[in-house]
């Protein structure tokens, strides 16, 4: 009977102080109170809640502005890599994180379209946008924000030293001249490798493009996973790279990789270490919509027509490395001085794009890795 | 084995012990995995259960199948045949600057995946360090991978072996040896017993952690190489085949519950009750050559595989383009206008540790509770099932932990997804485990008699167990939670799921910084995850120091 008491009375105690502990762990990691502290669980109100992947970045000053105009408070979510936030508003569809999702691109845009996750809305403004950029102008789900192209970068240095004229186009890249030095990402878990393969295929066409991939496996082109480790590691320009000793001097990357290079130099350089073969692009452009479901529609809407204003759009290009799509925007010197200009990039429908994905990565695969 | 029947009474208590433990891995991963494989198996509201031959039997993912398998049991072998002798050295040799060498030895477990490949394709990769000096060249592949879980791992094995041997009482093997054993035969017959089941713990363990390595596998393995891990990754997040990850995901599982099953089996026909002593006492300086060539042996072993890669790291985050200096260290106190950050990054560390607080409180707590349940004697199935189940999330892939969370924390009250408490509550499922691991072994062998003694002589249970149970574990409790912290400091792949507000934890912001080109961002990565080995180190240490500090009770 008495052990009987004690191990209740044990078991209660047990659970009593563990049930207090929980509770003060809790408070006690919130010591930051209320500063984003607004769940889903709060309806609208004064919060505009944007999910994007993680790469988005804004200034404060500009997300300020946004206050001032309009009463609503910008929250920030970071959902993973551009792919991984697309799926996973499919995935909460109806039940959204937030209000406005911002970053899915022209690879991803059939997906998130064909499963419903925008609202039509037309933001103020739109007039500003070139038509071409508009790839859902029937219905207005998606409103371009920026376009960027992913492009082969080469180290000037090293081609420099060689006495060797740098590559300009897709067919330069298969040359012997060139045998082993060119890195590429994996088109299945890395988006500037999709970018480079549906190039290849937009520019050689369903025919052409796995023969043109033949020739630079036989040219020794070298696959890793990620954009960073094709980067930072393997590049021979970078300032990773150099520091990992990277000893490939051409690499898929962004047109807007020189101008980042020049600027996070210190002390920085009068000219970019590494430039852009403008031959070889394929033009991104990332697009943002309303949520269905969410919460605050209202706030979500003026968040929009934000995204779209001249204030948002100049801020853009030192953010995100990308360029904005209004033709009122300007684009800061860096970009003037180093960037590239693209003339001819590669572009192709979202449908297509949609269509093809997953077989084509399936070839690429068993043509490349295998 | 016989067990003293539990009286009622006893299994009221254990069933009170396990009452939080079990709500909370019910909300927070059985149903949330539930939801997330149910959702791929009913694609229609029909389940779908001829996914199952048509995804088993594809080529490519038997390769994978078979890639996981052998790759892990390799790992394994391999960080028990470097990482034992290591145990012993530590927990048996007294030399100095031991302590600060076993915090550092527990630093790669917490650092982020994506800095140990860095650090290892700098070191072992093509024109790495030992290229330069040797011609020695892993480049990216399966080695390259294995040291990598070797170096992840080590500690594991040395904290949680080394965590009892050091507690046994060398006298017992003395006596043998009194008796005429030889010293092998003493040791085998006395001392590899007691230890058997911290060896199967942590060889489990580490089993574990490699066949579901993550990170690792995707940066040091190169495309060509997939794991099961990284193809439930692949299925859900890249393709969102649901269907075919739900598949992966049961593989995954059922593989996990069979080896918790083994490892369950062999510890119950090994423990027996220990006679365990302070620490302190059983370390000794070393004699003879053969204890000093075995101390030579591991430090050289600890020093390559294990400083050399974080040597590599620090020694980056000094190298600015004009020489060694503090510049990037100094880049990282300025809120960089043209950044990813809304924050200054010293601000990153503040939430790191902030959550780890969190996730430590909740793993202990959670663990230790368990951990009190599953000691009491007189196992039934239930019990068994609960250790079992506890064991599941080291297991069970994060991406469909974090998909899960998404798609069932979504309703008030229960709308976790935008908190904060969102992440500590992912981190310590993965504490959890680890808790109960380091502190079970040390319960089970805590001898009954003592607690019946303590009864007879007229202690309520609450109080025997403080004044029996809780002195002897007191080490042990510090030891889990400092893993737990150390596992929440580092944890990156729940982390990364979940979409947060900006705060990013250090190991986030290590992976945006490599993810943007420039001199500045790389080298403000090198520097934030030095400063994260230095942080980890000295946590570690001062746990060291706080269980000599009679004073400190619980947390």
């Amino acid at each position: 009977m008495h052990t009987k008491m004690s191990s209740r009375k044990l078991a209660a105690v047990a659970l009593v102080s563990a049930l207090g502990v929980t509770t003060l762990a809790a408070c006690g990691g919130g010591a930051d109170g209320g500063k984003d502290e607004a769940g889903g669980g709060k309806t609208g109100g004064k919060t505009v809640t944007l999910v994007s992947h993680d790469s988005f970045s804004a200034s404060k000053e500009v997300l300020a502005a946004f206050t001032k105009q309009t009463g609503y408070t910008v929250k920030v979510l970071k959902s993973g890599d551009a792919g991984a936030a697309v799926n996973k508003e499919i995935l909460t569809k109806g039940s959204p994180q937030g209000d406005v999702f911002f970053g899915v691109d022209n690879t991803l845009l059939s997906r998130a379209l064909d499963n419903g996750i925008f609202t039509p809305y037309e933001a103020k403004g739109l007039d500003r946008v070139p038509d071409a950029l508009q790839l859902d102008k029937a219905e207005h789900r998606v409103t371009p924000i920026d376009s960027g192209d992913i492009c082969v970068n080469y180290d000037k240095a090293y081609f420099a030293s060689k006495k060797l004229a740098p590559p300009q186009t897709f067919d330069d890249l298969a040359k012997p001249a060139y045998k082993d030095l060119l890195v590429v990402e994996n088109p299945e878990r890395s988006s500037p490798g999709l970018g480079f393969l549906l190039g290849t295929a937009a520019h050689y066409g369903d025919g052409g493009w796995a023969d043109y991939w033949k020739k630079l496996k036989d040219n020794g082109v070298k696959t890793v996973d990620s954009w960073e480790l094709a980067y930072n590691q393997e590049f021979s320009g970078s300032a990773g790279g150099k520091k990992a000793k990277g000893d490939r001097p051409l690499v898929v990357s962004y047109a807007s990789s020189p101008p980042v290079e020049v600027l996070y130099a210190d002390p920085q350089p009068k000219t970019a270490p590494t430039g852009v073969a403008t031959g070889t692009c394929f033009r991104q452009t990332e697009f943002a919509g309303l949520l269905d479901g969410a919460r605050n529609p209202e706030g979500g809407k003026a968040l929009l027509d934000f995204l779209i204003s001249k204030k948002f759009q100049d801020d853009l290009p030192l953010q995100m490395f990308v360029n904005p799509v209004t033709n009122d925007a300007t684009l800061p010197a860096l970009f003037t001085t180093h960037g590239a200009v693209v003339d001819k990039p590669e572009t192709m429908e979202p449908k297509k794009i949609a269509d093809n994905r997953d077989p084509w990565i399936q070839q690429w695969t068993s043509l490349v890795l295998k | 084995m016989t067990r003293t029947a539990p009286g009622r009474g006893g299994n009221a208590a254990r069933l009170g012990l396990m009452l939080l433990p079990v709500a909370f891995f019910a909300l927070f991963f059985a149903w949330p995995v539930a939801s997330i494989v149910g959702r791929g198996l009913r694609p229609d509201g029909q389940w779908a259960f001829g996914r199952f031959g048509e995804t088993l039997t594809r080529p490519d993912i038997l390769d994978v199948l078979w890639f996981t398998l052998w790759q892990a049991l390799a790992s394994t072998a391999l960080t028990l045949l470097v990482a034992l002798p290591g145990a012993y050295v530590f927990a048996r040799l007294e030399f100095p600057g031991k302590r600060l060498l076993r915090a550092v030895v527990t630093v790669p477990f917490v650092l982020p995946t994506v800095m140990v490949g860095t650090a290892f394709l700098a070191l072992v990769g093509r024109r790495g360090l030992l290229d330069e000096l040797w011609g020695l060249r892993l480049d990216t592949g399966v080695w390259a991978i294995l040291l990598a879980h070797v170096f992840f791992n080590y500690a594991v094995v040395v904290r949680t072996v080394g965590g009892l041997w050091a507690q046994l009482d060398p006298r017992q093997e003395e006596a043998a040896r009194v008796l005429g054993a030889s010293r092998l035969r003493a040791w085998r017959t006395v001392t590899l017993p007691a230890l058997g089941p911290a060896v199967a713990s942590a060889a489990v363990m580490v089993f574990l952690f490699t066949a579901s390595s993550f990170g690792i596998v995707q940066i040091l393995g190169g495309p060509a190489y997939s794991t099961l891990e990284t193809e439930i990754y692949r299925q859900t997040a890249d393709r969102l085949q649901l269907s075919t990850a739900a598949v992966l995901t049961l593989v995954q599982f059922a593989a996990v519950g069979a080896i918790l099953a083994l490892h369950a089996r062999t510890v119950r026909r090994r423990e027996t009750a220990l006679k365990l002593v302070p620490a302190e006492r059983t370390a000794r300086r070393p004699r003879g050559a053969g204890q000093w060539a075995l101390l030579g042996g591991v430090l050289l072993s600890v020093a390559l595989l294990i400083l050399a890669p974080l040597a590599v790291l620090v020694e980056r985050s000094f190298a600015t383009p004009d020489g060694y200096g503090l510049d990037y260290y100094r880049a990282l106190q300025s809120v960089d206008d043209s950044g990813t950050f809304l924050v200054p990054m010293t601000d990153t560390l503040v939430n790191s540790l902030r959550y780890a607080l969190a996730a430590t409180a909740i793993a202990v707590v959670i663990g230790g509770l368990a951990a009190a349940a599953l000691t009491r004697r007189g196992s039934g199935r239930l019990v068994r099932g609960f250790d079992a189940l506890l064991m599941l999330p080291l297991g069970v892939s994060a991406v469909t932990v974090g998909f899960g969370f998404l798609i069932t924390l979504d309703e008030p009250p229960l709308d976790l997804r935008a908190s904060w408490i969102l992440v500590p509550l992912a981190q310590a499922l993965v504490g959890v485990p680890f808790v109960v691991r380091i502190m079970l072994p040390v319960l089970r062998a805590v001898d009954d008699r003592l607690r019946e003694a303590a009864a007879v002589l007229g202690a309520s249970p609450w109080r025997a167990w403080r004044e029996v149970d809780l002195p002897l574990v007191r080490r042990a409790l510090l030891i889990a939670a400092g893993f737990a912290f150390a596992v929440s400091l580092g944890e990156f792949g729940a982390t990364v799921f979940i979409a947060r507000p900006d705060n990013p934890t250090l190991p986030v912001a290590v992976a945006r910084l490599l993810g943007r080109p420039g001199d500045l961002n790389y080298g403000q990565a090198m520097a934030l995850s030095t400063i994260l080995m230095v942080v980890c180190a000295v946590s570690l240490l001062l746990l060291e120091r706080l269980r000599t500090d009679r004073t400190t009770g619980e947390f």
